[in-house]
This record gives structure tokens, C-alpha cells and sequence, in this order.
């Protein structure tokens, strides 16, 4: 690169930003070097994405200024953010699904004005992803691509807009550990070339593994920023929490009881009437967590769905306790005394609008003292909610505050002390700490555990492997809707079931790269 | 400078009340430049509206005779649309409502000639109100089990119990003794609702404003009333907890058209005493901004509803003492529609100005850092 070694790509000086009763960065200082990976590491609500939404021209700061290779800029939209080379890869992709990679590479920019050629623009995008070896066909269409490729999409199309200074937002959050892998040598390709990587995680393992450079937020405000090579994941923890962290929950051993849920020969559809589960069968035992592992998208969601009657089944029995609950109403289901954590709190767990109260009676509204007959006992539900806040921990101005206005890990704690409210024989959770902070996280386990300890049946679906190593007594893995094999999780081996979620049976010699991308 | 659009924290319950009122002012002002433009001073026109509205008791007493089916026709579309479901057709259930009360009138006595006449009045009102409810429930069964859109069906439905009300009085019902006038022959007087005595104003009030009351309580305090607000809210999330969809849109309409049912007997059994032409003047429709109006509160949909009745009433006196076309009103109450949908946004959201950004945002530069940039 021409410019001056020491000039940083990247500077952020004194950025305040203030949202209606929050400041999300306060007085925030931030660099970025040429040729560096620098990770941002903090909790959720630490002010990560604050800051690179800022950097992306997403928001204004509220004060502050930006040094982009030594010059101020103002960044007022994201079309100045990508004009002075700076591309944000979300966590929710922007691309359009019935396009082609190519069509994609050209969505919202300004240039060509009339004519467009596309086999040129292909082209390009494939000298690019061989130059980067993010692997795509420049013809295929969105929706034909898995999630790990959607993501180089994405990139690729940051780098076809000439963008110097890449920000990826949780990027290995979709990913399997191979895809980690491959996506980890782009970006040490790219800071070869002089690129700026910015990193957001919250996970430590890998900052640790692709940073040069790591600062750490923590409320807004910056804690440190360090050199990978002087620092340690727990001392990293130490600064994103303000306190020392327990890794590992504790998990007592447990003699399995009685069956509780008896899966099939399940089969069921996705939204676009294609097969989503092909034949799954497995049960869970009092007392038992099975981990679901899989990327997402292979048929994870169904399966949640068929076992709590939210979709229905094709073929294959879902039995609880004895009582044949296939095709069940929500209702029936509830009533067997199954819980369900779903993935989307706000958009289906919770009613964002309606009050704690409102919130944590959806399962038991019909029931004494909640209700007495047609009429609800307002008293009762006021002591009721109160009575969970307090048992939950659930950090909430009042039980009549909506729920829209709690913290991610208050939202989940409340979703959970509703679903544990119903004493559940069974429960499902679904990426239960997602998107959650270390502390909530910690929480949000512990009350799992806790509920094995009790002796309910916990089927535990999540993206997160290192969570389900932890949790879960046995590990199955889906991989498009088939289960690729179920083994116990205290011999269970990272790299082999990476493999499963890949696609590859146990036993079976592991694909080559080729193979895969072709399969 | 740029002004922004921000998110509230909690929704305003200021802008609750402010949004239908500056709504309001600014229908008035554009209700003005268009008075002016046909050469009326606004403000005489204004005047004579509100006096021609509230100035008196004969004004009021016929504000109070609109206010009755805009309130229970603004009660039953404010229901349903707290379940997100959009009933545009109050109108075709008030008619239907107006027609079963008629056909009892007309014809019960001489099936059931042992029926006691005390009995007739209770059995038109039920009647009509099953009728309305049962007219609605069309729309939410295609929309339960077939998915059809209900804005499209209650809408035209509409059309439909419209005409036939008209093929009624026009044709087969037509009072032979009416010289030719389009309607039924009047109802024996024991399927008259009582008056106040010296005005238009029948039980019907009474109705309108018990009707508010249990569905005030009925939303706020009963198990449905909380499966109402957690499907409205969020569908999804009733699925979830096990609320069936299909089966309260099925009985959000039997309610909804149940009430404009009972407008439509007001109407019939109150005012006209028989089924005759101008039974559907478009209460059904203004019930629609009555609801949205009233914020979809019960409270606030008898007050809306009092309010567009002395709009409607004082559009009248224009229309006498001015001789000025009555649709003024009807141009004030599109106004105020367009206003309070377009004000709704700061229920939510809420204006921010940001003067100069670059000016305020310099901060005194670190000592350390001062010559490097």
C-alpha cells in the first residue's frame, strides 16, 4: 500500500451516540490498521454494532469525528461509507434471492448507468473470489446457495465495490467449523494485501484465533485495546464482563429416567413445501438433554415445530409420555406439559407490546388463580409476574413495562420463567442463549440444568456447538433434515461432528473441498 | 439541519389524544381553504356548523340520534380491528340488520299470530343483531378456512346486503298504500323503540352506551379480552401459546356485526319505523374513522362518535342556512381520516431536528494526538 505505514486505516475519535435513554458509545476511541484483523469484542449492548453502524454511515454520530487514511470524513449514508471503501457484512443478509451472484455484485450502484453486461460483471466476480478463494458461481442464484456461500456473497460483494476496510458482523455465528476455517484464510488473504478486517464477536476462542489487534467495549465505553499475543481468553472475559467468568456450568450426573419423548420416523415440510425432515427418529429420557447440532436451515426450525404443533407432520409419531401428540393443536400440546423456548423471541416467544404481565400468563391464562372462569384475576396476575421477576431475576422497571423495552437476556429470562411456570416434562429450546451476553448466557444454562435436575426431557437446538457440548448428554446431528447420527456427548469429538453437520455419515471418508461445493 | 424520525421508547399517551386533535385542526384548515375556494368565509361556516351541531336541544338531541349507529357501528369495527381484523363492511351488516328487525316487524305477527306484541321489540333486536353477526361471520369463515382477504369480502358484501335491502322496498316490500315511496310499510307501534319524549332520540343511545361498557370490560378483564390483545398484537405468538386463530375471528365478527346489527335495528325500529331508502347513508364507513379515532377504545369511540355526529349534523344546517352543499362534512371527515392516518406515525415515533451536526460535534482534541492528523 502507498500510504505511510503508521497511518491508520481507521479512526475513530471521542464518538458518542446516544439512543432515547441509553448512550450506546460514549466517548469512544477506535483504530484500525492497514493490513490488520482488529476484533471487537464486548457483551450485546457493549455498543459493537453501534460504533460500525457509525463506520458504515448507518447512523450519525452524535459527536465525535472519523479519520479515514489520515482524512477527516462525515459519513452520512451508507453509499458514502461504501464510496470512501468501507463495506459492512450484516448479520442478516442484504441480497436478493431470486438473483444471480452477479445481478447482486450490481444492486445500488450507480455505475453502469444503462447498458449492463453481465458476463462481464461475472467475470469479475470470478477473478475476485479466486483471488480471495471465496468460491461462488457468479451465475447461481441466491436462494440455490447454502448460508456459508450466501456469506461470501456478501464479502465479495464488499470487495467488488472496492471496499478497503471490511467490517463483518458475527460472521461465524451461520458457519460450520469448516466454513470458519475457509472464511479465517480469505480474511488473512485480504490483510495480506493491505485490507482492514474489523471483527465483531462476542465469542473468544475465535477473536483469539484471526485477531492481530482486539478492543474490548463494555457499556459504551472502550475497555482496552490489546495485542492478541499479550493477552489470554480470560483476561479478555475478565475485561468484557468487569468480573471473573465461570466457563463451564456445572453439570451433576444424572441416571436417565423413564422415556419422555418418542420421536418416529418423523417427516415434515418447510414453508416451501419441500421435504425439511426425512425420517427422524430419536427419544429423550427424564432428565436427559439432547443436543441438536446442525447448521442452520437443516430442518432444525421444523422439528421444533412439528413437536410443539406449530406444523404438521407427513409421516412418523410424535409420542409424550405415552399419549400420541402427532398433529396435536398447541393447546393439546401445552397441556401435556411441554415447554418451548422458540427461536424468534419477539416475533413469536413474547408480544412485544403487551406488559411482563401479559407476557408471562400466555401459557396459564385459562387457569386458576390467573383466571376464574371467562374473567381474568387481575390481582393474581399481578402477584404472579411479580412473584416470577423476583424468582427469575428479571431486571424490569415493573411487571406492566412492555417487553419490548427489556435487554435481550431479560427477554429470554422472562420467555423462560413462563415456560418453567408450566412445570414442563418436556422442554424445547431453541438457540436459548443466542445473541445473549456472557452473563445472561450463564443464567439462561443454568436454569436448563436446572430443569434436568428436575427431571424434565430438554431437546437443546443451537448453532452454538460449544454450548451443546456443554449442555447435552447426547448429541444428535441434522444435516438437510436427516439425522446424521446421535452420540454422547462426553466422547464426542469437535472435528468429527463438524463433519456430520457437513454432511458426511460417520464412518465415511470426509468429502474433498470440491465435493462438497458441488453437493 | 436534518430532521429525523426516532423511535419512542413507549407509545406517547400525549400523542394519543394530540394526534386526533391536531388531526382534527388541520382537517379544519383544509376543510377552509376549500370553503374559501368556493367562496365561503370558513369561519362563519364553522360556526354555523357547531351551532347547527351542540347550539340547543333540538341540535344536540339530533347530534345524540347520529351518534347511536356511528357509536355501535364504531364499537364493532374497533373490535375487530384490535384483532387486526379489518371489517370495512359495518355498513352491509347494519343493513342486514335494519332488514331481519323489518322482516320480524312486518311479518312475525301474522306467523305467530299467539306471539304477545310486548315480545316483538326484543325479538326484532335479536334478530337483527343475528342477522348483522351472521352477515359478518361470512367474511371470517373464507378468511378462517380459506384465506381470503376480508378487507376485499366485508367490503363487497356490502354492496350486496345494500342492494338487497333496495330490491326489498323497491320491490316485494314496498308499501302499496306509500304512493309509491321506496319503502316498507310502517311497523306496528309495539316494534317502535321508545323516545325521549320531544326528540328523535330512542333507546338506542341507552344501548350504545351499555354496549361500550361491556366491551370495555370485556376486553380489559376477561380471558378473551386477552386473547383479543395477544393475537392483535402479535398472531404468531398466539399460535404459539395455543389461541386459535380461526376460531376468535369467527367470533370477533359475530361480535362486530352483532353490534352494527343492532345499529341497523336502531335505525329501522327507532327513527324510520320501516325499512325505506336512506338506511345505509355510510354510518358503517364513518364508524371507521370513529374507531381509528377513538384510538379503538371504547371510551374514545362514544366520544368520536358524538363529535362526527354533530360533524354530520352541523354539515346539514350548512347545507339549510348557508346553502352550502352538505358535503363539507363529508370532505371534513375524509380530511380528518387522512390526518389521524397520517399522525398515527408519532404514536410510535416522534420528530427529531439535529441543527448543524459538524458544528456541536468537535470535541477539544486529545493533547497527545493533536499534530497527527
Amino acid at each position: 500500500m502507498t500510504e505511510h505505514p503508521t497511518t491508520p486505516a481507521v479512526r475513530m475519535i471521542g464518538i458518542v451516540k446516544r439512543f432515547p435513554g441509553v448512550v450506546a458509545n460514549d466517548h469512544v476511541d477506535f483504530e484500525a490498521l492497514p493490513g490488520e484483523v482488529h476484533s471487537l469484542l464486548g457483551e450485546n449492548g457493549a455498543g459493537k454494532s453501534t460504533l460500525m453502524n457509525i463506520l458504515s454511515g448507518l447512523y450519525m454520530p452524535d459527536e465525535g469525528e472519523i479519520h479515514l487514511f489520515g482524512k477527516p470524513v462525515v459519513l452520512r449514508s451508507p453509499r458514502d461509507a461504501i464510496a470512501h471503501g468501507i463495506g459492512m457484512v450484516h448479520q442478516h443478509f442484504m441480497l436478493v434471492e431470486m438473483h444471480t451472484v452477479a445481478e447482486n455484485m450490481v444492486l445500488g450502484l450507480r455505475k453502469p448507468r444503462f447498458i449492463l453486461n453481465l458476463r462481464q460483471i461475472e467475470r469479475e466476480v470470478e477473478q475476485l473470489s479466486a483471488q480471495y478463494g471465496l468460491h461462488v458461481d457468479p451465475r447461481a442464484r441466491i436462494w440455490q446457495l447454502s448460508v456459508g456461500e450466501q456469506q461470501r456473497v456478501e464479502i465479495l460483494k464488499m470487495l467488488y465495490r472496492g471496499a478497503r476496510i471490511l467490517i463483518l458482523d458475527e460472521p461465524t455465528a451461520v458457519l460450520t467449523p469448516q466454513e470458519v476455517e475457509d472464511l479465517f484464510a480469505t480474511l488473512r488473504k485480504m490483510t495480506t494485501e493491505g485490507k482492514t478486517v474489523i471483527f465483531i464477536s462476542h465469542k473468544l476462542e475465535e477473536v483469539m484465533v484471526i485477531s492481530d489487534r482486539i478492543t474490548v467495549l463494555r457499556g459504551g465505553k472502550v475497555v482496552a485495546t490489546v495485542n492478541k499475543a499479550e493477552t489470554s481468553p480470560s483476561e479478555l472475559a475478565k475485561m468484557m464482563v468487569g468480573r471473573e467468568v465461570l466457563f463451564r456450568v456445572e453439570k451433576e450426573e444424572r441416571q436417565p429416567g423413564e422415556v419422555v419423548l418418542e420421536v418416529s420416523g418423523l417427516c415434515a415440510k418447510n414453508d416451501k413445501g419441500l421435504p425439511a425432515l426425512k425420517n427422524v427418529s430419536f427419544t429423550i429420557r427424564e432428565g436427559e438433554i439432547l443436543g441438536v447440532a446442525g447448521v442452520a436451515g437443516n430442518g432444525q426450525r421444523e422439528l421444533a415445530e412439528v413437536l410443539t404443533g406449530l406444523r404438521k407432520a407427513t409421516a412418523g409419531t410424535v409420542t409424550v409420555l405415552e399419549c400420541d401428540v402427532t398433529n396435536c393443536s398447541p393447546r393439546k400440546i401445552i397441556g401435556e406439559k411441554v415447554g418451548h423456548v422458540p427461536e424468534d423471541r419477539l416475533g413469536m416467544g413474547l408480544v412485544p407490546n403487551l406488559p411482563v404481565s401479559d407476557n408471562v400468563i400466555m401459557k396459564t391464562y385459562k387457569e386458576r388463580p390467573i383466571s376464574a372462569g371467562p374473567f381474568l384475576n387481575g390481582g393474581a396476575i399481578g402477584r404472579f409476574a411479580r412473584r416470577l421477576v423476583e424468582q427469575f431475576n428479571i431486571a424490569t422497571p415493573s411487571v406492566q413495562t412492555p417487553v419490548r423495552l427489556l435487554s435481550g437476556g431479560n427477554l429470554q429470562k422472562t420467555l423462560l420463567a413462563r415456560e418453567i411456570s408450566i412445570s414442563p416434562r418436556l422442554m424445547i429450546a431453541m438457540h436459548p442463549t443466542r445473541g445473549l451476553d456472557v452473563g445472561a448466557t450463564e443464567a439462561v444454562r443454568r436454569l436448563l440444568l436446572e430443569q434436568r435436575k428436575q427431571g424434565a426431557a430438554l431437546l437443546l437446538i443451537s448453532e452454538d456447538l460449544d454450548e451443546i457440548l456443554e449442555l447435552a448428554d447426547r448429541i444428535l446431528v441434522l444435516y438437510e433434515g436427516e439425522v446424521q447420527g446421535i452420540v454422547p456427548a462426553k466422547d464426542a469429538d469437535v472435528a468429527a461432528i463438524g463433519l456430520m453437520m457437513a454432511g458426511v455419515k460417520p464412518g465415511e471418508p470426509a468429502a474433498t473441498e470440491t465435493e462438497r461445493r458441488s453437493a | 439541519m436534518r430532521i429525523r424520525l426516532e423511535r419512542r421508547l413507549k407509545p406517547s399517551r400525549a400523542a394519543g389524544v394530540l394526534v386526533p386533535l391536531i388531526s382534527l385542526i388541520l382537517a379544519l384548515a383544509f376543510g377552509g381553504l376549500i370553503l374559501l375556494a368556493t367562496g365561503a368565509n370558513p369561519i362563519v361556516t364553522y360556526k354555523a356548523m357547531a351551532v347547527g351541531a351542540f347550539g340547543g336541544k333540538y341540535a344536540i338531541s339530533e347530534t345524540l340520534v347520529k351518534a347511536i349507529p356511528l357509536i355501535l357501528c364504531g364499537l364493532g369495527v374497533a373490535v375487530a380491528f384490535r384483532m387486526r381484523f379489518w371489517n370495512i363492511g359495518a355498513e352491509g351488516q347494519l343493513a342486514m340488520g335494519g332488514f331481519a328487525a323489518a322482516w320480524v316487524a312486518l311479518f312475525l305477527p301474522g306467523l305467530l299470530p299467539n306471539l304477545p306484541l310486548k315480545w316483538l321489540l326484543p325479538v326484532m333486536i335479536v334478530a337483527g343483531m343475528l342477522a348483522g353477526a351472521l352477515w359478518g361471520l361470512i367474511p371470517a369463515l373464507l378468511r378462517a378456512f380459506v384465506g381470503v382477504n376480508e378487507v376485499i369480502t366485508t367490503l363487497m358484501m356490502n354492496y350486496i346486503a345494500i342492494l338487497w335491502i333496495e330490491y326489498l322496498f323497491y320491490g316485494p316490500w314496498r308499501d302499496p298504500k306509500g304512493y309509491g315511496f321506496p319503502g316498507t310499510a310502517p311497523f306496528p307501534v309495539e316494534g317502535w323503540l321508545p323516545r325521549y319524549p320531544g326528540t328523535r332520540v330512542h333507546l338506542g343511545l341507552v344501548f350504545a352506551l351499555v354496549a361500550a361498557v361491556v366491551l370495555w370490560f370485556v376486553l380489559t378483564r376477561t380471558r378473551w379480552g386477552y386473547e383479543v390483545r395477544v393475537i392483535g398484537e402479535n398472531p404468531r405468538a398466539a399460535r404459539y401459546a395455543g389461541i386459535s386463530l380461526w376460531r376468535n375471528f369467527l367470533l370477533v365478527m359475530l361480535v362486530s356485526g352483532g353490534l352494527a346489527g343492532l345499529a341497523g335495528v336502531g335505525e329501522v325500529a327507532g327513527i324510520s319505523h320501516r325499512l325505506q331508502k336512506g338506511l345505509t347513508v355510510g354510518y358503517g364507513y364513518t364508524a371507521i374513522i370513529v374507531a381509528w379515532m377513538g384510538q379503538l377504545n371504547p371510551w374514545g369511540v362514544v366520544l368520536v362518535g358524538i363529535l362526527l355526529a354533530g360533524l354530520l349534523v352541523g354539515g346539514d344546517q350548512i347545507q339549510i342556512t348557508m346553502r352550502l352543499p352538505a358535503a363539507v362534512a363529508l370532505v371534513l371527515q375524509g380530511a380528518i381520516l387522512f390526518f389521524m392516518l397520517g399522525g398515527v406515525l408519532f404514536n410510535q415515533y416522534r420528530l427529531r431536528v439535529d441543527w448543524g451536526l459538524r458544528r456541536r460535534s468537535i470535541r477539544p482534541t486529545l493533547p497527545a494526538e493533536g499534530g497527527e492528523s
